[in-house]
């Protein structure tokens, strides 16, 4: 008998412990979304983890998932590189603000032409990806580059077959600067493309790209970097030649006016500015403003604070643009509207 | 009492396959409710894919699949009863068992794998060397010249007929091998005996005996080839377009579930994408039942 008795102790013990052990794995935060800011919320991860011993969750599902897993209320944040508008926001009662920035570059593989030498503006690169522009040496492109011998090749056209917030940055670019490009195709996370062949993933475009001569693709800035393929420069919306970087990234970001669309909705393409890389993007977090559990969200809140102000260089580092600190403090105070069952503010 | 139990037990077992085909069966088709009452029939054959405008039709990746599974047949069953009779018929014991173990090795490498070496490797190559040769020897041929019209990618539905002709080979093959090997070595040993040669032995003796088991190997073959999804998806291109010539790229059903099922958002994207789903066990269901049927009429006209 109480050898019986001890060992229900013991088990009790047990169940204890684990019980500890899932209080633990639950303080983790969970998130899915978006794959472009995978990568550095990773990073960020591990250094956070490391100071608080609170991890992070991720699952990089892309956009359109985690939009359908936040509303499924089964993570604690949403992550989406195509913002949700205003009124999408109200109807879902979420709030949405910007986490990161980067860019998105057009890549191109020709023999004969190096890395940065040739230039192309919206209307000529919206005219190669709808087809209409179907040789290297066409007369539009020639005009952009005067000095530079441009081959007879035909032009082979890569795109994401994933539905993708890469893709959807690329097309709002493309129908911002052609008429012919937002009536006929569109702007969305995946398109009925006119031409080309499709890539899984940015890894599958940069693949497709090195691998075929002649074709031209668009991949986040990262890749084009890791992969050392040939870029192109672009003219942006002040008729400047820019090369994409960290800081054309940032003089796109530097002139736009945030507190301009609910939720912080900005899309950062063809921005003004002689410096600014015309296909910006930036990526957005999504939580709810009257959670289930407050505290979730709350330490979620804690991590996106500590990544805006600490995190700055882990994200340049990986060659995304870290939020100014006057959209942080705006966002900041959103946060105040997030509330708990009580209906008191969770964030100071 | 064991007995009971064995029989309660094999019959649940027996069961379960049968919810779950059902339960498929009834998610497909809840699912894609949405889709077929938004589009009818006429989903079928739309060639349109277009997610910003919600048109969704099925006729693109329909083509895709029976193309590709059509011309990865073509070359993988000739190939595999070539082998099967090669080792059964022809070969020196020695070189038997090493041939056999490399198939069934063959069998045992996943999908994703022959997806990243179609890409790096077998893509490549085919830009470099077959696809330029296609393009230019049929140039002047009327219908070929439609059919190998370039500019060679390297990707594209021949490439992905012939990587799936690859993963098809050792079902086909280890099947029709097993099968050709119940042929009773009397009735080989009779043919020889007459002076038949070994291609008429297999010709007249050991086909017609083992044809249903041939059929059966073909069948299985055939519904990996249409169901493929991961190899096929790396190396198709991904273009939701009938195009005439085969060095295009284009798509197939489970390359367009797989790459877009994540990101589909609004419920007829969803929707047309499980349709799509649907579309395919239809398609695998008239395979199937096909073959039934073409064994069922062998047997009548057998007279057994």
């Amino acid at each position: 008998m109480t050898l019986f008795r001890k060992s229900i102790a013991r088990a009790s013990l047990a169940v204890a412990g684990a019980v500890v052990a899932c209080n633990a794995f639950a303080a983790d935060i969970s998130g899915a979304g978006a794959t472009f800011p995978y990568p550095i919320y990773a990073k960020w991860a591990d250094a956070y983890k490391k100071e608080t011993n609170i991890g992070l969750n991720y699952q990089s599902i892309g956009s359109g998932g985690g939009i359908k897993q936040i509303k499924a209320k089964t993570v604690t944040f949403g992550a989406t590189d195509a913002p949700l508008s205003g009124s999408e926001l109200t109807e879902t009662g979420l709030i949405q603000f910007p986490m990161v920035m980067g860019g998105v570059v057009p890549v191109i593989n020709v023999k004969g032409i190096e890395a940065g030498q040739l230039v192309l503006d919206g209307p000529t690169l919206a005219d190669i990806f709808y087809g209409k522009i179907s040789k290297w040496n066409d007369k539009a492109i020639a005009a952009l580059n005067p000095g530079l011998t441009l081959p007879k090749t035909a032009i082979a056209v890569v795109h994401r077959s994933d539905g993708s917030g890469t893709t959807y940055n690329f097309t709002y670019y493309l129908g911002a600067v052609s008429n012919n490009w937002r009536v006929n195709v569109g702007v969305d996370k995946s398109v009925e493309w006119p031409v080309g062949i499709g890539g899984k993933g940015n890894e599958g475009v940069a693949n497709m790209v090195s691998q075929t001569n002649g074709a031209i693709g668009y991949v986040e800035y990262a890749y084009a970097k890791q992969n050392k393929m040939s870029y192109a420069k672009m003219l942006n919306k002040d008729g400047k030649t820019v090369s994409p970087d960290g800081s054309t990234f940032q003089a796109a970001a530097a002139n736009a006016d945030w507190s301009s669309v609910p939720g912080y909705g900005v899309i950062l393409a063809n921005q003004p500015g002689a410096d600014s890389w015309p296909i910006t993007a930036a990526t957005f977090i999504l939580v709810y403003a009257k959670p289930q559990n407050a505290d979730d969200v709350k330490s979620a809140l804690k991590f996106f604070d500590w990544a805006y102000k600490n995190g700055g260089d882990m994200a340049l580092e990986l060659d995304y643009v870290p939020m100014p600190a006057a959209v942080v403090e705006m966002v900041e105070k959103t946060w105040g509207e997030i509330k708990d069952a009580s209906g008191a503010s969770i964030w100071k | 009492m064991l007995d009971g139990v064995v029989k309660v037990l094999t019959r649940i077992a027996a069961i379960t396959v049968l919810v779950m085909l059902g339960g498929v069966i009834v998610a497909l088709v809840d699912g894609s409710i949405p889709a077929l009452r938004a589009y009818g029939f006429s989903f079928i054959y739309t060639e349109s894919w277009n997610p910003v405008t919600e048109k969704f039709g099925a006729a693109a990746p329909i083509f895709g699949t029976v193309v590709t599974s059509f011309i990865a047949m073509l070359i993988g069953v000739p190939l595999s009863l070539g082998i099967a009779i090669f080792l059964t018929e022809l070969c020196p014991p020695r070189l038997k068992r090493p041939i056999s173990t490399a198939i069934e090795l063959l069998a045992g490498i996943p999908s994703i794998i022959y997806g990243i070496w179609g890409l790096f490797v077998l893509a490549p190559l085919l830009q470099r060397t077959l696809q330029p040769w296609l393009i230019s020897a049929f140039e002047d041929i009327p219908v070929l010249s439609n059919l190998f019209a370039g500019p060679p990618y390297g990707i594209g539905i021949l490439t992905a007929a012939l990587i799936l002709s690859i993963m098809v080979l050792p079902f086909i093959t280890s099947i029709t091998r097993d099968v050709f090997e119940t042929v009773p070595p009397m009735l080989k040993e009779s043919a020889y005996g007459l002076g038949c040669t070994t291609w008429e032995v297999v010709r007249d003796i050991v086909l017609p005996y083992t044809r249903t088991g041939v059929i059966g190997g073909v069948m299985l073959g055939l519904g990996r080839a249409l169901g493929e999804t991961m190899a096929v998806t790396f190396v198709i291109g991904n273009a939701h377009r009938i195009a005439n010539s085969l060095l295009a790229p284009g798509t197939t059903i489970s390359a367009s579930i797989a790459n877009e099922f994540t990101e589909a958002d609004g419920e007829l994207y969803t929707s047309s994408l499980i349709a799509l789903g649907l579309i395919l066990f239809v398609i695998t269901f008239i395979v199937l039942a096909g073959a039934r049927l073409l064994l069922a009429r062998m047997k009548r006209a057998e007279g057994k």
